[in-house]
């Protein structure tokens, strides 16, 4: 059986040259030195076959309609056979694509691999960085659930921003002038057709740059790229050094692929795909869209820029970002590489890391959303049954302050917590307040009778810190 | 090789090239005249009426939902949409879209409050519409609404788009 095994492989090889084909591939030379840091490329382009094949597999059962994808959805999610789980692959492994292909570029950003002579590995790369994102978004979109229906119109929104051309961009990602039965088809066709074409080719590529250029040998430091030399230099060292790709530097990359493959399985085991939200119904209003978690720190950022700079921060800061990843290696393609070197890089990376992390916890807590259900305050927290206080407090309630503010914990984060607020400010002060509104306040002048005002003015100035016991007696 | 040879070689090659051309435009025109058309198509506002004017309470605003007389066949509940809906005086109303002028969320009522709020970025709008608080750069948009025989009727219009015309 073993020998007719053989003789079938060593017939097909001859006839179809699979060997001759890849064998200088498998077996060129890569340096000795490059181990669990170099991993993160192929576990990148690990996801993204994850990520095809499940979506191949959910495409057999998802209608990119938008009357009918949600129904779909429910179905694949609540009774197709591993319909759940194929969905939970299909996210964690979008997620696994977003930090590997972060932690790729990082990686490379950080040893200066992208110098000379690899300028182009690193371009093809933050085009499929870009790539990435957007596949994020529209997979988003494809859930078409009303958080996806509403996104379309934030991100429709987005495009209006634009100068001159905003409105055509807007009416072209909703497909039409409102959201309806083009909407969802098109980014269908981005999500499923276009985007992974553009993939394939560039992953392509960007596999034929790493070959040709051979991957980047660990920077050391005081050795410079010197782009008259480094070729040769490079040469010199595979021949003395380096070792075939396979087996002897694939094996880290399968021992870790094999590690991000069972991770992936057991948060779509365990924590299963994304909740679908209500279904897409432009008429239900109580919608909080949110997008999903790599897409977080943009929404945070958009919450919190002053709002004259939005335009900006929409339209220039992402062209410049993307003008300046592509012209890093133009810019900077020779001299020292390593980190320590370089400390700038480091810098640079590690202050994405706190900018992005950092709007990522923002954008999860979104303390500048209302409250719209927020827990009636209790009799204990109010600290009164009837009179003055106690009707304050109702009106602190139905006046919507709550939503906006906390009470001993209770209530919205937009505004100042007001749980002391009796400590700082005078009953005049608050009447001003309440009556004129502030910066990020609305004023309630028009809108509330000189009896509520009385009594939500005395419920706010009881709010205060309660007197230690022995003060107390002090006073008295 | 003479020069003959290469002025045939060098015609050959702008042939090739030249028909490439042509079979990209036969394919690529009517492709992207397809996948933009939704950029020209226009939809102008169809007045619909949204119930008597007796449904209405003065002084209250109500989300009404309407379907979109524009939509695509195959636009099952996507086809709807909403808006806010306010009575101001006996004869006189007042209907909102419901996107949030900073991003296009959709704005909450609270009666008893008397202002929107807007679920992404905290907007807040009073009754008129006027912005309150928060990011929004312009109130709400208003649909145009008329009342006759006896209904309130009100012009459908497109998701209403914030753009900038100057950075």
């Amino acid at each position: 059986m073993r020998r007719f095994l053989a003789g079938t492989w060593r017939w097909l090889d001859d006839r179809l040259g699979i060997f001759a084909l890849m064998g200088p591939s498998l077996k060129h030379l890569v340096p000795h030195d490059a181990r669990w840091w170099y991993v993160f490329g192929s576990a990148t382009m690990l996801a993204f076959i994850v990520q095809v094949v499940t979506g191949v597999a959910l495409a057999f059962s998802y209608t990119s309609s938008s009357s009918q994808a949600y129904e779909t959805l429910e179905w694949i999610t609540n009774e197709a056979p591993f319909g759940s789980f194929l969905r939970g692959l299909h996210y964690f492994g979008a997620s696994a694509m977003v930090l590997m292909v972060g932690a790729h570029m990082a990686q490379t950003f950080l040893f200066g691999s992208y110098k000379f002579p690899r300028e182009m590995n690193w371009t093809t790369g933050v085009l499929l960085l870009g790539f990435t994102l957007v596949m994020g978004f529209t997979g988003q979109l494809l859930r078409w659930d009303q958080t996806a229906a509403w996104s379309v119109v934030v991100a429709a929104e987005q495009a209006g921003r634009v100068p001159l051309i905003g409105n055509f961009l807007a009416q072209f990602v909703l497909g039409g002038t409102t959201i309806g039965g083009a909407t969802l088809s098109r980014f269908f066709a981005i999500h499923v057709f276009i985007m992974p074409a553009l993939m394939f080719m560039f992953i392509g590529i960007h596999l034929m740059l790493v070959l040709r250029h051979g991957i980047a040998e660990p920077p050391t430091a005081g050795k410079e790229v010197d782009p008259k030399t480094y070729r040769q230099e490079y040469e010199q060292l595979m021949r003395k050094t380096g070792h075939p790709f396979w087996p002897d530097g694939a094996w880290r990359d399968f021992v870790f692929g094999t590690g991000l493959i069972v991770v992936i399985a057991l948060l779509a085991y365990f924590v299963g795909p994304p909740v679908l939200d209500k279904p897409p119904d432009p008429s239900i209003l109580h919608a909080d869209p949110r997008p999903d978690w790599y897409l977080l720190w943009y929404f945070a950022l958009l919450a919190l820029i002053p709002p004259q700079l939005e335009a900006y921060v929409m339209i220039v800061a992402p062209v410049v970002i993307g003008i300046l990843l592509l012209a890093a290696p133009i810019l900077n393609n020779r001299g020292e590489r390593a980190p320590s070197r370089r400390p700038w890089s480091i810098a640079v990376v590690l202050l994405s890391v706190i900018m992005i992390g950092s709007l990522w916890i923002a954008g999860a807590n979104s303390p500048w959303s209302p409250n719209f259900d927020p827990p009636p305050l209790t009799e204990k927290v109010i600290g009164a049954t009837n009179g003055p206080v106690f009707e304050g407090a109702r009106v602190f309630q139905t006046k919507g302050c709550l939503n906006c503010h906390l009470i001993s914990g209770d209530g919205g984060r937009r505004g100042p917590d007001l749980t002391y607020i009796g400590d700082t400010l005078s009953g005049s002060d608050i009447i001003i307040r309440i009556v004129n509104g502030g910066v990020n306040m609305p004023a309630y002048g028009n809108s509330i009778k000189p009896e509520e005002l009385t009594q939500l003015t005395a419920f706010l100035q009881s709010r205060k810190r309660p007197m230690p016991a022995g003060l107390k007696t002090t006073r008295r | 090789m003479t020069p003959e040879e290469i002025t045939r070689r060098r015609f050959l090659e702008k042939l090739c090239v030249g028909l490439s051309a042509v079979c990209a435009a036969i394919l690529g025109i009517p492709l992207i005249g397809f996948v933009v058309a939704p950029i020209f198509r226009k939809t102008t506002g169809k007045w619909i009426s949204v119930g008597n004017i007796t449904d209405y309470e003065v002084g209250k605003t109500v989300s009404v939902t309407i379907t979109d007389p524009s939509s695509l066949p195959w636009a099952g509940i996507t086809a709807k949409n909403a808006l806010w809906l306010r009575r101001v005086t006996d004869a006189e109303f007042m209907a909102f879209s419901v996107n949030c002028t900073h991003l296009g969320c959709p704005v909450r009522w609270l009666q008893d409050a008397g202002l929107f709020m807007c679920p992404c970025h905290g907007g807040v709008y009073y009754s008129d519409g006027t912005v309150a608080a928060g990011p929004p750069p312009k109130p709400l948009i208003r649909y145009d609404v008329r009342t006759a025989n006896g209904q309130v009727q009100i012009k459908t219009m497109a998701i209403p788009i914030t753009t900038t015309t100057t950075l």
